[in-house]
């Protein structure tokens, strides 16, 4: 209770602050709408009318939980192309694109990491490729390389790949260099008294990687693998924007075409629980496997 | 390495042995100069004495960049097992080279760094070499794959356009968000530092919505701000409030308590004690934020010109350029923005190092 109090007023707070911030930003369109049918507008009626736009400037949030909960459940369960009238997930839900995003994202974070985690092996084994790669892994962290999304969906298209797999190579190449540079570092981390300790009972170089290096990677494995699982949906979205074949990012751009803001903020919305959720399965495993290897409490 | 070398040693002679059909074959130079190369990189292993080393370490890249230039030079579209020999050969020499390169001492100062430098600028050249060679040899259709010269040729026929477009882009969507951003997030932590309360529940707070993907909310500020910077802007504020707030009241609170006792018994307010002591201590971490928003700041102004922009600005050349299938033009632009990604990442990065000189993780090693 005394760490969520605080957490909780702030939350609290922040909602707090979009209500009032809703009155503002919609009350200029209710204003005009009065005035041209001529009729008084109360502050009581402006409030309350803010509050429920169909197209407004600034969703409240209790509109934008509706519209989470309309394009989920109710649009699957009693909708005319929902899983239970239909048996398969409805387009216009956010469950279906919800799941062709998270698709892609983890099979590029699953492709990434791998890609990752053996790029790093080589780099600490041999000193040519640290010398080579190892600054341009961490070049990379510092230039824009999302801005090659456009292109490689659009190239692969072109070539006749589409659907999943151009989607899953950006969010791969977004996770895989943290990947690299914390695993790097992480293989790195034991001493070289424990490496010396290692050579006195005449470990094997495998032996020394899977009884030493390997778990004490792994708290820095973990750390940048939440970093890359959150950049791998980024990734995704970014690279559902140039061919509309469903998923969130697509929701984000059409609700942009038509106006309609609030199947943005649910787009955006969903999209932000789904990186938590990412974010908070990572973490958990990351408290199983640290408390078995006696690393944590 | 030995390994390394018997591989060379095996491409090299398939190179030789394999028939050459006329004019599109590694000539009669390549090979010999692979040839040397092979012989100089023994003659290395032998050697012990360090001037010698160097010398024949500057002989071997020569040696490599003839057997590479003939090559790239003497394409004809009709390329056969022989050359694809020989460009493993220069790569596997590449390789040699570099690891070569990675066995010399380490040494301190600013020598030593220009060498550290060698081996990534190699492997940087051989990546693009290749990339060159197997483009034109296997006749990459340009809408797919153009060639880095072709890329090179656009980067400097179109300066004006990139110019124009890297204003827009980073001069003023990236640059106004990152300062407002930024800004707001050091004062804001200042307050929020005052009230530990408020400290206690921002934090995991801004955490959370550090790790979401802000990046979203681009579609709801091209809305509000319209098509120009202000939205881009806008979303970089957004994109860098959260990780500068938490980095800072990080960073704020990193002073120990003997410390702030110490200023106590000077009878330091508590501007004073800022001035003089919590925000000193807390550079390292602000610059921390700072370099991590120089990233997002680029990446937010390009991505939100995805979503609407005026007719200019990288993100827009991007996505348009790519449906007219102009990648020459897209990766002139990937190119510039890499640059000025790199570029504005190490400006912070240098300024750190002038500014907390005295934290340990900046001192020589």
């Amino acid at each position: 209770m005394r760490r969520s109090l605080p957490v909780l007023t702030v939350v609290v707070v922040l909602i707090g602050l979009w209500y009032l911030l809703v009155i503002p930003m919609n009350a200029k369109w209710e204003r005009d709408q009065a005035a041209r049918a001529g009729t008084e507008l109360g502050l009581g009626t402006l409030v309350v009318n803010t509050m429920g736009q169909d197209r407004p400037v600034l969703p409240a949030p209790h509109q934008v939980v509706v519209e989470l909960w309309n394009s989920t459940v109710v649009e699957e369960f009693t909708g005319r192309r929902g899983i239970w009238r239909s048996g398969s997930l409805s387009n216009r839900s956010l469950v279906y694109h919800g799941l062709v995003t998270l698709g892609a994202t983890m099979l590029g974070f699953v492709i990434g990491t791998g890609a990752g985690i053996l790029l790093a092996i080589g780099i600490v084994y041999n000193k040519a490729m640290d010398a080579s790669v190892m600054p341009w892994a961490i070049a990379s962290q510092t230039i824009p390389i999302i801005a090659l999304a456009p292109m490689i969906i659009v190239v692969l298209n072109s070539v006749g790949i589409s659907g999943l797999i151009p989607k899953a190579i950006i969010a791969a190449y977004l996770s895989f260099f943290p990947v690299v540079v914390g695993m790097v570092k992480g293989l790195r981390a034991p001493d070289a008294m424990q490496l010396d300790l290692m050579k006195t009972w005449s470990a094997s170089g495998g032996q020394v990687f899977r009884t030493l290096r390997l778990p004490s990677s792994m708290p820095y494995l973990f750390a940048s693998l939440k970093v890359g699982v959150a950049a791998a949906l980024v990734g995704t979205i970014v690279g559902e924007l140039p061919v509309q074949q469903g998923g969130l990012g697509v929701r984000l751009l059409s609700g942009s075409y038509y106006g309609q803001t609030v199947q943005i903020w649910a787009a955006l919305f969903a999209a932000a629980i789904l990186a938590a959720g990412l974010v908070w399965i990572v973490a958990l495993i990351e408290k199983r496997v640290l408390r078995r290897m006696g690393m944590a409490p | 390495m030995s390994g390394l070398r018997v591989l060379y040693a095996l491409a090299l002679l398939v190179a030789c042995w394999l028939p050459r059909a006329a004019g599109a074959e590694p000539s009669v130079l390549v090979l010999a100069a692979l040839t040397v190369a092979l012989v100089l990189e023994v003659a290395l292993d032998a050697c012990r004495r360090r001037g010698l080393r160097a010398l024949g370490l500057l002989a071997l890249w020569n040696a490599l960049l003839v057997a590479a230039g003939g090559l790239a030079l003497e394409q004809s579209g009709a390329e056969g097992g022989a050359f694809w020999a020989a460009v493993v050969a220069v790569w596997l020499g590449a390789w040699l080279l570099v690891s070569h390169v990675a066995e010399l001492p380490r040494r301190p100062g600013l020598w030593g760094r220009l060498v550290a430098l060698i081996a990534p600028i190699v492997f940087g050249l051989t990546v693009l070499w290749i990339w060159e060679v197997v483009v034109d040899a296997l006749n990459v259709p340009r809408v797919i794959l153009p060639a880095p010269s072709e890329i090179g040729a656009r980067l400097s026929e179109s300066t004006d356009t990139l110019w124009i477009d890297l204003v827009q882009t980073f001069g003023r969507g990236a640059l106004a968000g990152f300062t407002i951003g930024c800004g707001a997030a050091v004062l804001f932590a200042l307050v929020v530092d005052r009230y530990p309360f408020l400290r206690r529940g921002l934090l995991p707070v801004g955490n959370f919505l550090a790790a979401l993907p802000i990046i979203g909310t681009a579609p709801i500020f091209v809305m509000w701000f319209g098509f120009d910077w202000p939205s881009k802007a806008a979303v970089v504020v957004a994109m860098v409030f959260f990780p500068m707030l938490v980095n800072t009241v990080q960073g704020l609170a990193a002073t120990d308590a003997m410390q702030r006792d110490l200023m106590r018994t000077y009878s330091a307010g508590w501007w004073q004690t800022l001035m003089t002591l919590r925000l000193p201590a807390a550079m390292p971490f602000v610059f921390n934020g700072l370099k991590i928003c120089a990233t997002l700041a680029l990446i937010g102004s390009i991505v939100a010109e995805f979503f609407g922009s005026p007719t200019y600005g990288m993100g827009f050349r991007i996505s348009t350029e790519v449906g007219r299938l102009q990648l020459d033009m897209v990766w002139a632009e990937i190119a510039v923005a890499a640059l000025l990604g790199s570029a504005f990442y190490g400006f912070w990065a240098l300024l750190e190092r002038r500014v907390t000189f005295w934290h340990p993780s900046q001192r020589s090693r």
